[in-house]
């Protein structure tokens, strides 16, 4: 808690009444899913007419703050004020009435209709649709002239670029008459020029005394609009800023925050040949969004390399496509001494024959099955093996021999090779599919959050898995948006911003200051 | 089709699927008792219709073998996390090669010969026409439920067209080819039974009946112990993580819906080598639909599939009887029962489930909740 503003003032406040000035104050929002604590003891007070950044990473439970005051979440406790006011949002109906608008990261709009009519949904003006046209155009045209929201309200939503269907969100929002006015990452999806458009139409808007928040992960973004910023990290609030008073280290680390330095010992082994070489990799999204940059590395034997960043700018989609998961666009990769170039036949399978290992960073989504009892997954991606299998036939006695090792050797708990994968805790999950990925024998090992949602315990034991193979000579690409994971881990480390990688540095003479200035894009080094 | 973790499997599988029975018996009784007849009469008639008068048995068994075959096609399926609707189309499509089989070589090629064929014609014509909607799902993102739809109504329009047009018996009026050499087809248990010694009632019941235990042991094994199976499954239940594991998702895809095609071709073998000795018109009868409903209530598992394939054919058979039996319960009437029992056992299948849920918890919850 320290770096607080209002340090030590969060529990006074709550025994006060409500600023007046305030257009929102929540408190003590609790919000669980599950056994997942999302939101926890939430204290955020934003004042009338300013923009209030909320930083933090993915899964930090900003945006389910955010759906708890649009009121498409019910929080477990604590109370949301309106202008001192304390009000019940328990629908987005509600919460519009009371003058709240969101702009979501994945726009809501109808993409067959035209940005008339999608700019009106939900204030239509009249029974008449054609008449309701002529008064809400009149009244958007006003709109759009106050706030330089510049839309072609003939044009169809899907032939509009998003700049301006991110305009048609924000009218919407106004039509309906927003004074509060949520933005979920609204430059995630937007060119650097638009990027900028938007930011005047911001303050055009907090000038009138509309009150924004804006919820981002981009740092410069956070120091170049808001007027105070909260950080968010595990559910949250760490820390309250006047933005100019501080500075993107500071919300850096604030975001990325410290954890108990577990003692590590590493192995000091002499690297061997380099076994991965990235040269020029470059990727465009679905979306057309260029998330990697003209990548260039190379990871030796015996070495554990790296990745720092901070979620989101293009750490994910390196990991996919060293794995084969997606296909490479532009650039070369070197495997063991087998090039792979672009749209060439390159996919899990074909990655796991060339020695990597993948523990990919979201275990639910990719690395396990979860219906599935332990010892599917414990095969997962290696079913084909021969080991576990003759011709078309699995072999199940033997895939149950290797899982009781497996679970056995790994400290998976509880020792069941026919429970389901779904009901075991985080960190055994975890265990589970690096046991799986370890003892396929690679010689590159690519690790995507090793510890993410991991108890202490856990983190311990995969640490040391780590480090037993890393002194077999295997090549650990490690993508961690943890600092301190990256730093007592490798033996290098480079740092992603933007997807470009914008430093290199060995670990022996890091400091967490100089990776967070990297992180934040502010320095190459 | 996600399982309960709440509650235990004896519940989910045992006692649920039968509190829906229940419910749907319920409802039809309170239509029965509307239209004047007694519920529990009608009942007692359905039930010896169905097992106890001659040959009764033998019928039952033989409309539970075509839904073994719909039901384990559409189950394959959802093991894949696809949709198949189009089981009516494919088996009426797999009568096709059926029938083409036997017309072309059952005059110059041996009886036994000409039945394997025709086997084969059945799964390979119904495959076909369950790969082509495999095939744009896979590769072009049309959704299944969509095409194999349209696949039937193609199926039926194809069959008429051929029947009246092509196929036909020369010289006749009604859209059926000839008939098969006598030398061709299943034989039927009864006649079976005959050369053995024993004496059993006439029935239409035939060789197919063992094909589909045969098939049903297969269909366990090809999802549960091979490779492609455990493909198949980590597709149905994760495409992220099949992806992540290698597994070519549009080839896994098109290959489910080729054997899911081929399971319900085999409607034709039970029904054109079994019984009808040629191609005729609307011979699939709605088993193909019904597959949708038997595949749900035994939750996609051979042996569930096999029990709900026999309830579906005591109905079936039931049914008739009490159409024959009642005045005032028609055909219709027999349909609605039908349908009741489709509606609580497949589409509200998990209604009962909170309910359940909140009661087991009431009462075993405290254990439970290591």
């Amino acid at each position: 808690m320290k770096n607080t503003e209002n340090k030590g003032g969060n529990e006074a406040i709550a025994s006060l009444p409500p600023s007046t000035e305030s257009a929102i104050e929540l408190k003590n929002i609790t919000k669980r899913f599950g056994h997942v604590v999302a939101n926890s003891h939430v204290n955020l007070k934003v004042r009338t007419g300013t923009i209030h950044g909320i930083v933090g990473e993915n899964g930090a439970g900003k945006s389910t703050l955010m759906n708890i005051l649009f009121g498409l979440y019910k929080p477990d406790s604590g109370m949301i004020f309106l202008n001192g006011q304390a009000v019940d949002v328990n629908s987005p109906e509600k919460s519009i009435a009371l003058g709240i608008g969101m702009v979501h990261q994945h726009f809501m709009l109808v993409p067959t209709f035209t940005v008339l009519e999608n700019a009106m949904l939900g204030n239509e003006g009249s029974m008449l649709l054609r008449s309701g046209e002529e008064v809400v155009l009149d009244r958007l045209k006003g709109l759009s002239n106050n706030y330089g929201l510049d839309v072609d309200f003939e044009a169809i939503i899907s032939d509009t670029p998003v700049g301006m269907q991110q305009r048609v969100e924000i009218l919407k929002a106004l039509n309906r008459g927003a004074k509060i006015l949520i933005l979920d990452e609204p430059t995630g999806v937007l060119t650097p020029q638009e990027t900028i458009g938007l930011f005047d139409i911001l303050r055009s808007l907090r000038e009138q005394g509309v009150t924004i928040i804006l919820i981002t992960h981009k740092l410069k973004e956070i120091m170049s609009i808001t007027d105070t910023v909260s950080v968010m990290r595990g559910g949250k609030v760490v820390a309250d800023f006047s933005t100019e008073k501080t500075s993107p280290e500071e919300l850096a680390e604030n975001m990325v925050g410290r954890k108990v330095l577990l003692s590590i010992k590493k192995p000091t082994l002499k690297v061997g040949k380099p076994v991965l070489e990235v040269k020029n990799v470059s990727h465009e999204s679905k979306d057309g969004v260029l998330v990697l940059k003209n990548i260039s590395f190379d990871l030796k034997e015996g070495e554990i390399l790296g990745i720092a960043g901070v979620a989101g700018n293009g750490q994910s989609e390196l990991l996919d496509i060293l794995s084969g998961i997606e296909t490479l666009q532009r650039g070369q990769i070197t495997v063991n001494d087998k090039t792979i170039l672009p749209f060439q036949d390159w996919n899990s399978k074909k990655a796991r024959e060339f020695g990597v290992a993948h523990v990919p960073e979201d275990r639910h989504k990719r690395g396990l099955v979860l219906p599935f009892h332990n010892y599917e997954n414990s095969i997962l991606g290696y079913h084909r093996n021969e080991d576990y299998s003759s011709g078309f036939l699995m072999d199940k006695r033997k895939i149950l021999n290797f899982v009781d090792d497996l679970v056995e050797n790994f400290d998976v708990r509880p020792r069941s090779s026919s429970i389901s994968s779904g009901k075991l805790s985080g960190g055994n999950q975890q265990k589970l599919v690096l046991a799986r990925e370890i003892e396929s024998n690679p010689n590159i090992l690519l690790v995507g959050q090793p510890t993410r949602g991991v108890d202490i315990g856990a983190i311990e034991r995969i640490y040391e898995d780590l480090m037993k193979l890393k002194s077999k000579g295997t090549a650990i690409l490690l993508v961690s948006v943890e600092l301190d994971e990256i730093m007592s881990l490798s033996d290098r480390i480079v740092v992603m911003n933007q997807g470009t990688i914008v430093g290199e540095t060995n670990s022996s003479n890091a400091t967490e200051l100089d990776l967070g200035k990297m992180m934040s894009g502010l320095e190459q080094v | 089709m996600s399982d309960s973790n709440i509650i235990p499997k004896w519940l989910s599988v045992g006692v649920i699927p039968l509190m829906n029975l229940f419910l749907a018996f319920c409802v039809s009784g309170l239509f029965i008792f509307f239209i004047g007849e007694n519920p529990f009469r009608a009942i007692f008639v359905m039930i010896k219709g169905a097992f106890y008068y001659p040959g009764a048995i033998g019928y039952t068994l033989y409309y539970t073998t075509n839904f073994i075959f719909t039901g384990l096609a559409v189950a394959l399926a959802f093991h894949a996390r696809l949709f198949n609707i189009g089981g009516e189309g494919q088996a009426y499509v797999g009568g096709l090669g059926v029938g083409l089989v036997c017309l072309i070589f059952d005059q110059h090629v041996v009886g036994f010969l000409v039945t394997i064929l025709a086997i084969l014609g059945s799964v390979i014509f119904g495959a076909i026409w369950g790969i082509i909607p495999g095939y744009l799902q896979a590769k072009r993102g049309s959704h299944i439920v969509i095409t194999t739809i349209m696949f039937n109504f193609i199926a039926a329009a194809l069959m008429v067209y051929l029947l009246v047009n092509v196929i036909i018996e020369p010289g006749q009026m009604s859209p059926e080819t000839r008939d098969f050499a006598s030398d061709v087809g299943l034989v039927q248990i009864h006649i079976l039974a005959k050369y053995l010694g024993l004496e059993m009632a006439m029935s239409p019941l035939n060789l197919s009946f063992i094909v589909a235990l045969t098939v049903s042991v297969g269909f366990w094994f090809l999802v549960w112990r091979t490779k492609f199976g455990y493909e198949v499954r980590s597709l149905g239940h994760s495409e992220t993580a099949a992806i992540y594991a290698g597994i070519k998702v549009s080839s896994t895809i098109i290959i489910v819906m080729a054997i899911s095609g081929g399971l319900a071709g085999l409607v034709a073998i039970n029904e054109l080598l079994g019984v009808h000795n040629k191609l005729l018109l609307g011979f699939t009868a709605g088993y193909g639909f019904t597959g949708i409903a038997v595949a749900l209530m035994g939750r996609n598992h051979p042996v569930g599939i096999f029990l709900a394939s026999l309830l579906f054919g005591a109905l079936y058979q039931g049914g008739t009887e009490l159409d024959f039996e009642f005045s005032s319960i028609t055909r219709e009437m027999v349909l609605l029962i039908q349908g009741l029992i489709i509606l609580f056992s497949g589409a509200l299948a998990y209604m009962l489930n909170p309910l359940v849920e909140r009661i087991y918890l009431k009462y075993y919850g405290n254990y439970n909740n290591a």
